[in-house]
């Protein structure tokens, strides 16, 4: 039965009220001189304590019994208990609005200077290269199928890898295959293409997704490696495509350090597009997902879209990681599977059924506090950056990094962006010593501790360099990494768990709702200095291989 | 200040000589935080280190050990009824605490520091910081007038047995600079207690080397050495925990002492929150060990969920304490439980205790529901030991200590729960 605030107030207020009742009547039959004040006071106390409790108890189990019939969200509006926000500011019928808010109070924003400008100009460069390092859980060699100065077209199969079958890795742009670049133990590093500008690509059916059923969008996907831009969790592994996973997840948010405003992106995007390609992903999964963050999320192209549930995550970072989305949407248990995927690949989809070809475009940001101007640009996946940070970094001891300062990588100055990335963050190296910087440090610096004065200033943006600020430790201090990470899972303990290789643990205490980005802001605030992602990764890993 | 890079460069042992090499890099990455680079994982850290954090809990000592390092001085001439005011005779209690003091804290940092650099050495290792606060926190938690040689020895074991024994900084169960004092509470019984333990009656070389170089200045008796050193009428030393076992707290309030014809209340309420009473060092000023507590909380360097968690089981048992009292009281022979709950907090550690031991974030609890559990528990026990133990005057170090054990029990629990949540979700 489903109670009205107004019945649920009324019935606990004469519970409350005739308890009360019984209680006095008890009290006064005793002989009123040996009672004393201190105790008939303590003796209210627990029963006011006693009752409180017991109809929570009572909120909780009809709740409980209400979750095993409907879905959660339906089984919340069941219980005793009336909801005070519900009271004061009236029912909202949540079927209406399209959006659901959910707040994150958890987090840490780290202020770098030099956020990108919003202009955008396209950039093609002259190599473009594919790295199987960028994928997780890749083979080190994996198969070539291709060899040195083969001509290739965009979408045209360049290798694939025996762990995922079916999946092909393609060309990102027309061209040449001019080098195929080693490291060591002869490991394949990077597939360098010489774009020649023209940008053809191989021909693919155009056609609505829907008609084409869902082996039909599988099929296409898998061809023109567009495929790859699925990431399946746990793990962060390319997606399994025998599988049919829970639900997709299509990250439209970002709240890393100099991250770019996806706003701004959607307006970037073709409409139509994003539209196919949503329609593509709801013939891969019974639920697909659009997660907004605070800039996204005042966009009014997104309520256009249609065949997807809308949820914005408001909060500091790393509320616009698409882990810490899912945990709060739709936590992933043992055996689950989730895909996620970034807005602007959707649109790549798309464009792929509507127009039929493969064009893995992206909006880059070039970013950091010593680069001279800032700003977007749109390119294609496998981008080289020589041309396009030329004159632009004002210090040579600098480091440039593909992706946030966070979870990026470490890229040469005329090396490659990630196949995932839309982000260069360029910081400068911190190989410095710093006389007593432990103490009393000589610049201002991001840190979560409020031992740090600059902390107090909500607006400054700081520079940061890549000093480590400390030796590394055993872990000493704890709570630090739940002050930053909003989900309900205890980090150090998990990791010392992964030290341990203790299977049950790791599972138990939710490694499979993990990535390396998720617990990168913890590594970040870590006194200790550990590498969380290091560990996580290996913990992984080692899970990947027991299964 | 390149001159000083320079000399560290040029003074560089060889990496060969191991011990040489550990002291000289402790020094260096005390002198320079390390050229280091991000390699691997975020590219950017926080400005926060361990030296960092441990510094800071040292800084919000300082309130509490320059209140209390008087306070030896002040207790020593009051109990010898020389300047009974707190501030009389400001120069010579000063300084008197100050020459008391100083070579314990010396001491427990050369031996401290010397087996850290041994062990560090030996296991390659860099110098860990955690002896940045038990080399402090050692001194404060004993009596003034702790023999050296006791000092040493209990810090030694600590450091050796607490500590690396099980593989040092962040490994530890037990609060370090607990088991220093549970070594010399223990181990010397007769030495450290009865009463008389907690003032420092006696002139050591250092207050006599002293007083003979402020003579050759022309201050002579600096120290007022030739006043015989015999406790002044009526003072007896007890604490006010001692004197509340025996009488409750009306003994406590009538304790007197008098001198040179004026009666002094040493245990007025004001003495005992502003602290200049008798006891160990750091104990002593509430006003101090507050001060010191808040900077902590609002640095978020420890832990504000286990000083409230404690302060309210502490509320909780005494008032508990006090109801059966009250209800019982023709059947209750202990008077200390008619102590009002009010007034536990004022005697005693337990602040202390609360602000500096309780929070040590090694060997108390590591998930915040269990620190809500870990802090009401030490008040509880604390409170237990304090009251209904006749054999021990204060219950805190032994509530810590207890509480150090189940820690890790605490968050087995709340890990456990964590594990039902995420099983739950499982679809059959």
């Amino acid at each position: 039965m489903k109670l009205s605030n107004l019945t649920k107030v009324t019935g606990l207020s004469v519970w409350f009220s005739s308890l009360s009742v019984i209680n006095f009547a008890q009290g006064s039959a005793e002989d009123p001189s040996s009672a004393n004040s201190l105790v008939i006071l303590l003796f209210t106390c627990v029963m006011v304590l006693v009752v409180f409790l017991a109809a929570i108890m009572g909120d909780k189990i009809i709740k409980l019994a209400a979750g095993k019939i409907r879905k959660d969200s339906e089984a919340k509006e069941f219980g005793l208990i009336p909801s005070i926000k519900e009271l004061i500011f009236g029912t909202q019928d949540t079927s209406q609005s399209k959006k659901k808010i959910t707040k994150l109070s958890r987090g840490f924003d780290i202020k770098l200077k030099g956020k990108a400008k919003k202009s955008i100009s396209i950039y093609n460069s002259a190599t473009y290269a594919i790295k199987p390092t960028d994928y997780k859980g890749l083979q080190p060699i994996p198969k070539m199928l291709l060899k040195e100065g083969a001509k290739v077209k965009a979408g045209e199969k360049i290798f694939y890898d025996k762990g995922f079958e079916g999946v092909f890795f393609t060309s990102p742009v027309s061209g040449k295959l001019i080098e195929i670049r080693r490291a060591e133990k002869r490991a394949i590093a990077e597939i360098v293409i010489q774009s020649d500008g023209k940008n053809s690509s191989v021909k693919f059916k155009a056609a609505a997704p829907k008609s084409l059923g869902e082996s039909g969008v599988k099929s296409q996907l898998l061809e023109s490696g567009a495929w790859t831009a699925f990431v399946e969790r746990p793990f962060g592994v390319i997606a399994n495509p025998t599988l049919r996973p829970n639900s997709i997840h299509i990250s439209c948010s970002d709240t890393a350090p100099l991250a770019v405003d996806y706003r701004y992106v959607l307006d970037q995007l073709n409409q139509k597009n994003i539209q196919t390609g949503i329609d593509a992903l709801n013939e891969l999964s019974d639920k697909v997902y659009l997660n907004l963050d605070k800039q996204a999320n005042k966009s009014s192209k997104v309520d256009q879209f249609e065949g997807i549930e809308i949820n914005t995550f408001l909060g500091e970072h790393p509320a616009g990681n698409v882990g810490v989305q899912i945990h709060h949407t739709d936590a992933i248990a043992k055996g689950d599977a989730v895909w996620t995927i970034k807005i602007e690949d959707v649109a790549t989809i798309g464009k792929l059924f509507n127009e039929g070809v493969y064009a893995p475009e992206k909006i880059v940001a070039l970013t950091g506090s010593i680069v001279k101007n800032p700003h977007y640009v749109k390119t294609r996946q496998g981008a080289n950056i020589a041309q396009l940070i030329e004159g632009q970094i004002q210090e040579d001891n600098s480091r440039v990094v593909s992706g946030n300062v966070l979870s990026g990588t470490q890229i040469a100055k005329d090396g490659f962006i990630g196949a995932y990335d839309n982000l260069i963050s360029v910081i400068e190296e911190g190989n410095q010593q710093e006389m007593f910087g432990w103490i009393l440090p000589q610049t201002a610096r991001p840190s979560i501790s409020p031992t740090f004065p600059w902390r107090m200033m909500e607006l400054a943006r700081f520079d940061a360099n890549t000093n480590m600020r400390g030796e590394q430790r055993a872990f000493v201090v704890s709570g630090q990494y739940e002050e930053v990470l909003p989900m309900d899972v205890y980090p150090q303990h998990l990791m010392k768990a992964i030290i341990k290789n203790d299977f049950e643990e790791m599972e138990g205490l939710g490694i499979y709702e993990l990535i390396e980005e998720d617990i990168a802001i913890c590594e970040f605030a870590c006194t200790s200095k550990q590498p969380l992602q290091g560990i996580l990764r290996e913990g992984l890993d080692y899970i990947r291989s027991q299964n | 200040m390149k001159f000083i890079r320079d000399f560290m460069d040029k003074i560089e042992p060889d990496k060969e000589s191991r011990f040489l090499h550990t002291l000289w890099d402790g020094f260096d990455t005390f002198l320079y935080v390390p050229d280091h680079v991000t390699k691997k994982g975020t590219h950017i850290k926080d400005g926060m280190d361990l030296k960092r954090t441990m510094i800071h809990v040292v800084i919000a000592m300082q309130f509490a050990f320059l209140i209390g390092m008087y306070n030896i001085g002040h207790q020593h001439y009051f109990a010898l009824g020389l300047f009974p005011d707190f501030f009389s005779g400001f120069g010579a209690k000063l300084l008197y605490g100050v020459l008391q003091y100083l070579p314990m804290i010396i001491v427990v940092h050369l031996v401290g520091l010397g087996i850290e650099f041994i062990f560090a050495a030996n296991k390659g290792h860099a110098i860990e910081e955690g002896f940045l606060v038990s080399g402090f926190l050692i001194p404060l938690v004993m009596p003034p007038a702790t023999p050296l040689w006791m000092v040493a020895l209990a810090t030694a074991f600590a450091v050796v047995i607490a500590k690396e024994a099980f593989g040092g900084t962040g490994m530890n169960i037990f609060n370090i600079a607990l088991i220093a004092r549970v070594f010399v509470f223990f181990a010397f019984p007769a030495e450290i207690s009865g009463d008389e333990i907690w003032i420092a009656p006696d002139y050591s070389w250092l207050h006599k080397g002293f007083s003979a170089v402020a003579s050759l200045f022309g201050s002579a008796d600096f120290f007022s050495m030739s006043v015989p050193a015999n406790l002044v009428d009526g003072y007896t030393g007890a604490t006010p925990l001692s004197l509340a076992s025996k009488g409750g707290w009306e003994s406590v309030q009538a304790y007197s002492v008098t001198i040179q014809g004026e009666v002094y209340h040493p245990y007025e309420v004001s003495n005992l929150i502003f602290g200049n009473v008798p006891g160990s060092v750091g104990e002593g000023s509430k006003v101090g060990i507050i001060i010191g507590a808040l900077f902590l909380v609002f640095t978020r360097i420890a832990s504000w969920r286990i000083m409230l968690s404690m302060i309210l089981g502490t509320m909780f048992m005494s008032i508990l304490l006090n109801v059966i009292n009250v209800s019982y009281s023709s059947e209750v022979t202990n008077v200390f439980i008619s102590v009002p709950w009010y007034y536990q907090f004022a005697m005693g550690s337990m602040f202390f205790a609360m602000a500096f031991m309780a929070t040590d974030p090694v060997t108390a609890s590591g998930t915040n529901t269990g620190k809500w559990v870990y802090g009401f528990m030490i008040g509880v026990v604390g409170i237990i030991i304090r009251v209904l133990n006749p054999a021990y005057p204060e219950g805190w170090m032994l509530a810590i200590l207890l509480l150090n054990v189940f820690a890790p029990l605490i968050d087995h629990v709340v890990l456990q729960q964590n594990i039902k949540r995420r099983l739950s979700r499982v679809k059959a």
